[in-house]
């Protein structure tokens, strides 16, 4: 009798190094360190190779994922990456940022019985094996079609727009507002969590397909878009973000130490004011902080207050642990971070001394009913539960507004009632000829990946528009 | 591009003149907005309201007094150098029209600023009264252009060097009696656009400022910039930077202005150090 074959031990799913909590709370290094070569070739075998693969399916770019992992897998590495570039312009980016649990790795067939491949891990190693090891080559352009486009904004949607047409051989102009291009991953997302130097070299493997950055540019103020297509562009893309910050509109919110997180994350990361004084930029170190709001932005903004020396850092949040938006992996590391979660609290009013600076605020406690439009269970204010604490440092980070700038400035450009351009769901199509739009100035503020997935969509039909027609 | 093409040093060495290289800029320009400059990569980002622009030569001009480490580093920027950063222009223009007789009221470099709403008041057809007030006669700066830009034209010092001995608020008082004004433009420091205010209030003459809050982005992004008008929170660069003077609350703009006294101390601190280094 045949011996029986012992089954096969599985390979766990490979657990990412991290900076330990206590150290990294006061630093603005990376957290996770990154796999191994021999941790990412035994992660990479742990994919089945799906014919018919279903993480393909959950990526708003449909990257090639079992094509890199299968390259991961057999070493080679700079292979990988430029399987990922086939698809994906910032794939160093997206394997830090995505929120691959609810799309390519919340789709794997081996996630069914077990732990999902780590497809976001395999994603950062490849780009950043390729970054420190490779040739430094770029993917190959399609002849020159002669075509010019205008991309206004350098944020994740504006660069996979430039990504994709250069690819197919148009010329690319890149406007940005700011000083450095990048956008929300340059001014929004902090070093710890996305650092800088990787979004340059992104931006830079852009530049040597062709792309030409016109920074310090506000389309909409120094010039308009039928301007551009006066000085001969052909097709232009709009992707320049949310832009205005929500407050509370409650008494005292004009107060000394009150940011929106906007500001907050501006000062920090673009202007580099956790450098301050070798950078001119200040900004205020709290020691007593209170974050209002759950989402991404606002863990970003809590954990910056800690490596700015903060004693307390305090989430106020105004619904439960299950409702907060951000993403499971942010609030896990906020809290190894000793970020203290204050929930079902709203704050009503904000305290001050002679000097106009914050000292205090004042909250309510809340309750949850029944579930309101979101599906998410309404919050209700119990009466009489009001009370005051010491605080010195308040970032409001409760979303944000469409900003007419650029809108307001272009005629044609149909607008929803928030002043979000209204555009093609399928195409990004605007209302305006030969103007596309993407990311958050569309949908109101999302994730870096949806901004892309727009971008990519949207370059599509502009190739579509620059060959075929309107 | 952003190259200084000229310099000038005014009221003794404290005030300084860039005409900047900024084609897109001068031809889109309008007065009453404002640009955000930035000498280096590690600089602040500093908003200020253009003084002047050539479409034609593609410059645009501004004014600024040295008062920290980021002017400082302006002063040291020479004829040939340039801005590491210039956008704009910025924030909402001022609305020019005909409205009979306009009394313009400016201090400090706030006369920089007000400089091409008065011209361009005047070319609306305006019968206008310029008031420029300094501490002293020496620090007064663009009397010849801004006597130019007037029908009327009266200086006040503080300490009687020219003119009349004593603040602007006294000669406006003396105008608003004498004649039917129609609206007044008052730039320059908080404390002399705040009195101002208080007195064409009282005679209900309608009355414009133009702020100067901290900013960052300068493009409505921040809200760093927010001051109180009416009770609602506005941003100064993109309501802004022109509001109506008696819905300002001056007082919270003048505690916000102080956000960062401390730092800036260090920063100036650190600077002069380096400098002597």
């Amino acid at each position: 009798m045949a011996e029986k074959k012992p089954k096969k031990e599985k390979t766990p799913r490979a657990k990412m190094p991290e900076q330990n909590p206590d150290i990294r709370r006061r630093n603005f290094e990376e957290v996770p360190l990154g796999l191994t070569p021999e941790m990412a070739i035994a992660e990479a075998k742990r994919c089945l190779q799906c014919k018919k693969p279903l993480c393909v399916d959950g990526c708003p770019v449909s990257v090639g994922i079992p094509g890199f992992i299968k390259l991961i897998a057999e070493g080679d590495f700079s292979g990988a990456a430029n399987k990922l570039w086939e698809r994906n312009a910032l794939p160093a980016v997206c394997g830090r940022v995505c929120p691959q649990e609810e799309q390519c790795e919340g789709r794997c067939i081996v996630g069914k019985k077990g732990q999902p491949v780590a497809i976001g891990y395999l994603e950062r190693f490849a780009a950043d094996y390729e970054r420190k090891n490779g040739s430094g080559g770029v993917p190959a352009v399609e002849g020159k079609t002669g075509k010019k486009i205008a991309v206004i904004g350098s944020g994740p949607s504006g660069l996979t727009v430039a990504g994709d047409l250069l690819l197919k051989g148009h010329e690319v102009t890149i406007f940005e507002a700011f000083h450095k291009p990048g956008g929300v991953l340059v001014y929004g997302i902090p070093e710890f969590r996305l650092p800088k130097e990787i979004v340059a070299s992104e931006v830079a493997t852009l530049e040597k397909m062709g792309a030409n950055i016109d920074c310090n540019t506000v389309v909409g103020a120094s010039v308009t878009i039928d301007e551009l297509f006066e000085e001969g562009y052909d097709a232009a893309y709009i992707g320049v973000g949310a832009g205005l910050p929500r407050f509370m509109n409650i008494a005292g919110e004009n107060l000394i130490g009150i940011y929106s997180a906007n500001e907050y994350l501006t000062r920090t990361n673009l202007m580099k004011g956790y450098l301050f004084p070798e950078y001119d930029t200040p900004i205020a170190r709290g020691k007593n902080v209170v974050v209002l709001g759950a989402g991404n932005v606002a863990m970003d903004s809590a954990r910056t207050a800690m490596r700015l020396g903060a004693d307390s850092v305090k989430v106020v949040y105004r619904r439960s642990r299950d409702e907060m938006p951000a993403r499971e992996e942010e609030l896990h590391h906020a809290q190894e971070e000793k970020i203290e979660f204050v929930l079902l609290t709203n704050p009503t009013q904000f305290f001050g001394d002679e000097n106009g600076r914050l000292t205090g605020m004042e909250c309510l406690k809340m309750e949850l009913g029944e579930p309101d439009d979101s599906g998410r269970r309404r919050p209700v204010p119990i009466k009489g539960s009001e009370y005051r604490f010491d605080c010195d440092l308040v970032v409001v980070s409760v979303g944000s507004n469409a900003n007419p700038l650029l809108t307001n400035s272009t005629p044609n450009l149909n607008l929803n009632r928030w002043g979000n351009i209204v555009a093609d769901p399928v195409t990004g199509k605007t209302s305006k000829k030969g103007v596309w739009a993407g990311g958050d100035i569309v949908t109101g503020a999302a994730t870096v990946i949806l901004a892309m997935g727009a971008g990519r969509a949207a370059a599509n039909s502009m190739h579509d528009y620059l060959t075929i027609g309107w | 591009m952003a190259k200084i093409v000229t310099r000038e040093e005014m009221a003794q060495g404290t005030i300084i003149l860039n005409e900047i290289e900024a084609p897109r800029i001068s031809r889109k320009a309008k007065p009453g907005q404002f640009v955000i400059l930035q000498a280096d990569e590690t600089g602040e980002r500093i908003p200020l309201t253009m003084a002047d622009t050539d479409p034609e030569k593609g410059t645009i001009t501004i004014i600024y007094m040295v008062v920290g480490k980021s002017t400082a580093r302006f002063k040291d920027l020479k004829v040939g150098d340039e801005y590491y950063a210039l956008i704009g222009p910025l924030g909402a223009p001022t609305h020019i029209e005909k409205v009979g007789k306009v009394v313009c009221v400016g201090g400090g470099t706030g006369i920089a600023v007000l400089h091409p709403i008065t011209r361009a008041l005047k070319e609306a057809g305006n019968e206008v009264t310029t008031i420029l007030g300094s501490r002293s006669y020496d620090l007064l700066i663009m009397e010849e252009k801004m006597r130019n830009a007037s029908h009327n034209f009266h200086i006040c010092t503080d300490d009687g060097s020219e003119g009349h001995h004593g603040f602007v608020t006294d000669v406006l008082k003396d105008v608003l009696e004498k004649d039917d004004i129609d609206m007044v433009v008052a730039i320059g420091p908080i404390p002399m656009m705040k009195f101002c205010s208080l007195i064409t209030k009282e005679k209900n003459v309608k009355t414009l400022v133009s702020l100067n809050p901290i900013m960052v982005d300068g493009t409505g992004m921040c809200g760093c910039c927010r001051v109180t008008v009416g009770g609602d929170t506005k941003f100064a660069c993109v309501d802004g930077p022109e509001f109506d003077a008696h819905k300002v609350d001056f007082d919270e703009l003048a505690k916000r202005l102080a956000s960062y006294l401390e730092d800036e101390k260090t920063s100036m601190d650190a600077y002069k150090n380096c400098k002597i280094q």
